[in-house]
């Protein structure tokens, strides 16, 4: 400012003029000034904290997706020397129930205690009912959470005990009360007649029978008791029958039965396992467990719902093996995946009771934590003080264990989503009871010992094929109708056609969605052969017309302006429609026995469903046509007018300035029309719920459905629990939705942007 | 040029030309093309075709009578004909003609709709004594009026019956809104009295400021309204022993009469003996009972009141929310913000967020809205409903709140945009004249901003009008037993879930047991919706080519 203008300004130097410093105006110019600063507050702080809500999306996503990937902890909840265990010997069996109250020890003599988990008390004390002078010699387990035993005891006989928990509610205090029962009877069944000490047991209880298996030395015995219960007088009467099975010539080391009692493991030499037949009562066949001739199996144990052995060995390695059904029916015991937790010995593998993961104990008195379908290591810890005994709790979120003391340590275990990595996601997985490595997505099924197959592959496999043929539909349309709209087209026209694309581009989905699954899919499906002569037919038709067309005399053809060609094509497009359509019957019956789809499924030997992947790649292109039309268009129309005119005064057809200059110069915006586009297919989820049949398929036959990420989204949300791990798998595929819309718009936009920076230079 | 070979018209470039302009056309006709189905199929429902009675001979099997609406013919081939297991004799013509007729009559016959060969149909007749019921349940009756009785006397028989149905079902009508104001008004007004002093009681409690008084106080009011109860119970038996008086025997096409109560029919009318006249006067007032009524039968017959009302309602809502929020970013980004590589960034990544698949929102929504501030205001203001959710279940005011969040980035690109192109002149006139910012912002940026915000606030609701995979997630259900708005406190329940028309259209496509019968109702909605959004879009349109030519005017 100029000294000339403070002086203009200043009001007091002129009497005539108007005094602007008068109190009222000045305190009006205060409060003026500061409800400007307020409103730049007020917009900055309000503008910003929109801006910020609407980025919160992408934290709050990942935010739920984030434990799926942690791996488990564990925490000093409590140590205790409790005085009762000192008069008893060392634990044979080391348990905790579901409500982490009450732990079980069971001693060789047959002492049951039930104490309180938190301290260590003692709250009730069994003596189990074994004959006079035997002790247990051998414990072994039924399916993991089952809590039934079985104890071989030193006199050749077998003791089954269920432990369980009674709650009551005396004066309405939960009161949780540990029980024992004998469900095969107080005295005990007679394995070995010759009473030798049992080495090893296994059991496995169907609904009516029950099957016992022991070991001494090298010999195998087996006892199958089947229960009938009288109608008139309701006892039940116990028949007990003795299986032969081919003997073997190696020390055993484990008998395990499986819980379906179709087959019998027996480990046995230094890593042999020895699969018998139950039912056929033959030797399946001999298996290595071990390629390395030093290795030797410490422990055998089946992972939760029966059908997994996992073996331990003696260098620290978990094997997981199960019987695999080949294409001739033949069953074979087959090495799935290995874990490895350190050096020393495993001496003890638990499984889970709820989930496919298991805790490893090694000589070493280390920890190990893992998953089998994920097949994922997530802890591996030294156990305080060693440890020669180890309880996980049915929830696996509590580890007990005993070390060579005599002290128990009690921790807590977090380890909420063990079921998912990196290769549960994407990789094939070899599930239980499949007979090769696959992938699968099953999320939720009734039965409680389910693995969950939650591979994203089949549902991006869905997501892509999906939108291939929706972009195979809408690229080629979508771009020539912008060029022609963009190039070619008479303003006059251009005003009437803009609006119909923009009522294509405001449809809702769910009205394409439920056109192309309730009108379209059964319409195409009866006349297949009209819908291809219409892809053929319609190109064709539309050069035809525009031969004729030129061929047309002149004053015809200057009766309807250049720029006008798509109203003329029109009734052709129409006439061509009518036309293929109705030729369908005719050709099926020429060429495809009266049924192209019996034709199809029959003669081609292809899969046909209603709703496939041509209905939606035709719901779905029209769907994304007007997306990439109006970006394409733009880009095309922007093309700066002297490149084009500069071209057409050289003497080159409209068409050679179109195909050698225009769409050159556009192709960026074009290519980034596409990119829109293809997020856009990606991305859409009612259309594709509505016109396929939602299965999670691998396949790119045109004529199966898919399920892709969005729809599965919306099918399975709904019922996922709260921060499952189903339910932080659907947010990480909402993620990965997220992510790949965003990567692919944020590219199109900067290409975009470029270019109209090319423009402007031009 | 006007004698020409194929080769050199080939060679000008001139096929390329019509191809592009086929890929127009194409365009323009499956635009045009699916709204024309969607219309004709929707708005044809409505019209009381001819009621067809005619002798069906399958070969080999006794002659049926058959009596229907034809809904659907088609030429199909021999083979497929033989493929679908129909006894079609070897020299049948190559083409044979099927039909779908709508027989009704589920509750005889088993199925509503039946395809037969049209070619073994002969004796076309249409009589002016068939009788069409819409029915309550079990879809419609086709069959002849056999008498009408009064508490199981027969009060009018033959010619003279139908004059009586039609006066008793209009007294039935008039008892049906009787009893409907009884239900919805009186009766659910007590039952949200006695919820709302349980949930006083256990408020109360869990304060530990249960005293004997206020136990009292509790009781005696809830006696007041169970007394109240007592009273309308009275009531209502008095009424639905009126509403079950009068019934009727009509005779179905195979001779298998039935008696049916006058309650459970809607309509009974004789489309054969109806003149166009009448039918367009029929035709109106079932098109008006599709807007204004509450669904039937699974949402497969009726009308839909209660998803229109849903649609508007949570539209609203967002409305209100995704406006301010929406323009405040806007200027923000336009006016305050320093210009510059930071907001080119935020521009790109608002223009984007627009393009981000709708379900993630709705898995946002659900996540965050629904189960973490929904359960934080659960435990901090409604302990006394837990375990039962208030507001951390999906319901009206996420739906809301989901789509405000998708819908927000419309609203700024468009105000943006408006902002934009307001010239820098008319701007720095009004500074130069002593405004400040503020004040310039008020009085000249926001007014002449002010289209381009209602274009961004109407595309916003075209948007989530049509939206519905979030929907689903969110809080929107395939029946809800109230409306949002009732006369109950608070008037306005927020936290109910509600009913909408895109998902009415997934709903009752997908979902329903009886497709086939639902199927041109939910044509039906489509048209409402497509309507609806078409009419958003052109206003859109409208104002934002208004606004165009009012900145040319300008800048000149």
């Amino acid at each position: 400012m100029t000294d000339l203008a403070s002086a203009n300004m200043n009001a007091n130097t002129s009497p005539a003029r108007i005094d602007f410093n008068t109190p009222a105006l000045q305190r009006k110019r205060r409060i003026r000034a500061f409800k400007d600063h307020l409103t730049r507050w007020y917009v900055g702080v309000g503008g910003l904290a929109v801006l910020a809500a609407i980025t919160l999306i992408f934290f709050y996503l990942a935010y739920v997706v984030l434990p799926l990937f942690q791996g488990a902890s564990l925490t000093k909840k409590a140590d205790y020397t409790p005085s009762w265990a000192a008069e008893l010997g060392k634990p044979l069996l080391l348990s905790v129930e579901e409500q982490n109250e009450i732990g079980l020890f069971l001693d060789k003599q047959g002492q049951a205690v039930f104490f309180s988990v938190a301290d260590g008390a003692e709250r009730q004390r069994f003596q189990l009912p074994l004959p006079t002078g035997a002790s247990i010699s051998a414990i072994g387990e039924d399916q993991p959470g089952s809590q039934r035993f079985v104890l071989g005891l030193s006199n050749g006989q077998a003791l089954v005990v269920q432990a369980g928990t009674k709650v009551s509610y005396p004066n309405d205090q939960k009161l949780v009360e540990p029980v024992l029962n004998y469900p095969y009877g107080n005295s005990p069944l007679t394995l070995d007649p010759q009473g030798r000490a049992l080495e090893h047991v296994g059991v496995a209880a169907g609904d009516e029978s029950l099957l016992l298996s022991a070991s001494v030395g090298s010999e195998v015995l087996v006892l199958n008791v089947t229960e009938e219960s009288n109608m008139f007088t309701g006892e039940t009467t116990l028949t007990e029958e003795r299986i032969a099975l081919p003997q073997i010539a190696d020390p055993i080391k484990a008998v395990i039965v499986e819980p379906r009692q179709q087959w019998l493991y027996v480990i046995n030499g230094r890593a042999t396992a020895d699969v018998f037949n139950l039912r056929s009562k033959q030797l399946l066949g001999r298996y290595k467990l071990s390629e390395d001739g030093n290795v030797e199996v410490t422990s055998a144990s089946l992972l939760l719902g029966g059908i997994s052995l996992m073996v331990g060995d003696s260098k620290g390695g978990i094997g997981q093996w199960f019987m695999v059904r080949d294409k001739d029916d033949n069953f074979a015991l087959k090495h799935i995946r290995q874990f490895q937790q350190g050096d020393a010995p495993i001496v003890q593998v638990s499984a889970e009771q709820r989930r496919k993961g298991f805790v490893a104990l090694d000589q070493a008195g280390q920890l190990g934590v893992f998953h089998s379908t994920a097949e994922r290591t997530l802890l591996i810890e030294p156990l305080q003080g060693g440890a020669q005994a180890l309880a996980l709790s049915p929830r696996a979120n509590r580890v007990l264990s005993v070390d060579d003391k005599g002290e128990f340590h009690l921790q807590r275990l977090d380890n909420k989503h063990p079921e998912i990595s990196w290769s549960s996601l994407w990789s094939k997985v070899w599930y239980e009871t499949y007979d090769k490595p696959e992938y699968i997505w099953q999320s939720t099924a009734a039965n409680t010992d389910f693995e969950p197959k939650m591979s994203l592959a089949p549902l991006t496999f869905g997501t892509l094929k999906a939108a291939f043929y929706a972009m195979l539909l809408a690229a080629p349309l979508a771009i020539a109708a912008a060029i022609y709209t963009a190039y070619f087209m008479a303003p006059a026209m251009r005003r009437k056609v803009k609006p119909v694309i923009e009522l294509m581009e405001a449809l809702p989905t769910v009205i394409l969605g439920f056109f192309a699954g309730l009108f379209l899919a059964p319409y195409v499906e009866n006349h297949l052969p009209g819908i291809f002569s219409l892809l053929i037919l319609t190109p064709l038709g539309i050069l035809l017309a525009g031969f004729i067309w030129s061929r047309l005399p002149e004053n015809i053809r200057l009766s309807v302006p250049a720029g006008w060609e798509a109203a003329i094509l029109i009734p052709v497009v129409l006439a061509t429609a009518a036309f293929a359509l109705s030729i369908s019957p005719t050709l099926e019956v020429a060429f495809f026995n009266g049924d192209m789809r019996l034709w199809i499924s029959n003669d081609l030997g292809i899969t046909y469903d209603q709703r496939n992947a041509l209905i939606v790649g035709l719901a779905m292109g029209f769907a994304v046509i007007p997306n990439i039309f109006s970006i394409a268009e733009d880009a095309v129309f922007s093309v700066p007018k002297s490149l084009t005119y500069g071209s057409l005064a050289l003497g080159a057809t409209p068409w050679q300035t179109l195909t050698r200059v225009v769409i050159l110069t556009a192709s960026p915006g074009i290519f980034s029309a596409l990119m829109i586009g293809m997020g856009r297919a990606v991305g859409e989820t009612m259309i594709v719920l509505m016109s396929t049949g939602n299965t999670p398929l691998m396949e790119a036959n045109l004529f199966e459905g898919m399920r892709t990420l969005a729809a599965n989204v919306a099918v399975e949300m709904p019922e996922s629990e709260l921060g499952s791990t189903h339910y932080r798998v659907l947010f990480l595929s909402a993620l990965v939705l997220l992510s790949f819309t965003f990567v692919m718009n944020t590219l199109a936009e900067l290409i975009r942007q470029r270019l109209r920076v090319k423009y402007a230079s031009l | 040029m006007s004698k020409q070979s194929f080769k050199s018209w080939y060679k000008s470039g001139e096929p390329g030309i019509w191809m592009s302009g086929g890929a127009v056309a194409i365009a323009v006709i499956m635009t045009i093309g699916l709204m024309a189905v969607i219309a004709v199929r929707g708005l044809g429902h409505f019209w009381p075709s001819d009621v067809i009675e005619a002798r069906y001979s399958v070969p080999g099997q006794p002659v049926q009578m058959l009596l229907g609406e034809l809904v659907q013919e088609e030429e199909v081939t021999r083979e497929r004909l033989a493929g679908a297991g129909l006894p079609i004799p070897a020299d049948a013509p190559e083409f044979m003609r099927r039909d779908l007729f709508k027989v009704g009559n589920r509750d005889l016959t088993g199925a509503d709709f039946t395809w037969l060969v049209g070619d073994w149909l002969s004796e076309h007749k249409t009589p002016e004594d068939i009788v069409v019921l819409e029915r309550r349940e079990w879809g419609n009756f086709y069959g002849r009026l056999v008498n009408v009785q009064e508490a199981g006397k027969v009060v009018a028989e033959g010619d003279a019956a139908w004059a009586e149905l039609q006066k008793r079902i209009e007294r039935v009508d008039g008892l049906q809104a009787k009893l409907n104001k009884l239900h919805k008004g009186e009766i659910g007004a007590i039952n949200h009295g006695l919820e709302r002093l349980r949930l006083q009681e256990r408020r109360l409690e869990l304060d530990g400021q249960l005293s004997d008084q206020a136990k009292a106080d509790l009781a005696a009011e809830r006696a007041e309204l169970n007394a109240r109860y007592q009273g309308l119970e009275a009531e209502l038996v008095a009424l639905n022993a009126e509403f079950d008086r009068d019934s009727a025997t009509f005779k179905a096409i195979d001779g298998r009469e039935v008696n049916l109560t006058l309650g459970k029919l809607v309509h009974a009318y004789k489309p054969n003996a109806m003149g166009p006249l009448d039918k367009t006067g029929f035709y109106f007032a079932k098109l008006w009972e599709f807007l204004s009524d509450e669904p039937r039968e699974a949402n497969t017959e009726g009308g839909i009141f209660p998803a229109i009302f849903g649609t508007v309602m949570m539209t609203l809502i967002m409305a209100i929310l995704v406006t301010p929020f929406g323009v405040l970013a806007a200027v923000y980004l336009r006016e305050y913000a320093k210009q510059g590589a930071m907001t080119r960034i935020i521009r790109i990544a608002v223009n984007n967020l627009a393009g981000v698949p709708a379900i993630v929102y709705g898995v946002f929504g659900l996540g965050f809205f629904v189960y973490m501030v929904g359960g934080s205001i659960d435990r901090l203001f409604f302990p006394e409903a837990a375990p039962a959710p208030t507001f951390g279940t999906p319901g009206l005011l996420w739906a809301s709140v989901t789509l405000a969040i998708l819908a927000v980035p419309v609203v700024i690109v468009a105000t943006e945009e408006g902002l934009a192109r307001i010239p820098r002149a008319v701007r720095e006139g009004s500074l130069a004249l002593g405004a400040t910012k503020a004040e310039t912002l008020w009085k000249v940026v926001l007014p002449m901003a002010s289209p381009a915000m209602m274009t961004g606030l109407i595309l916003a609701v075209a948007r989530a009008a049509g939206e519905v995979a979030p929907l689903m997630l969110v809080g929107v259900v395939k029946l809800a037993p109230t409306l949002p708005v009732d006369g109950n406190y608070p008037f306005v329940h927020l936290d109910q879930k509600i009913m909408h028309l895109g998902f009415h259209i997934y709903d009752v496509g997908f979902q329903s047991p009886n497709v086939e019968a639902a199927r041109p109702l939910v044509f039906a909605t489509a048209l409402l919706l497509v309507l609806v959004i078409a009419l958003l879009n052109f206003a859109a349109v409208a104002i934002r080519n208004r606004l165009r030519e009012k900145y040319k005017a300008l800048e000149n």
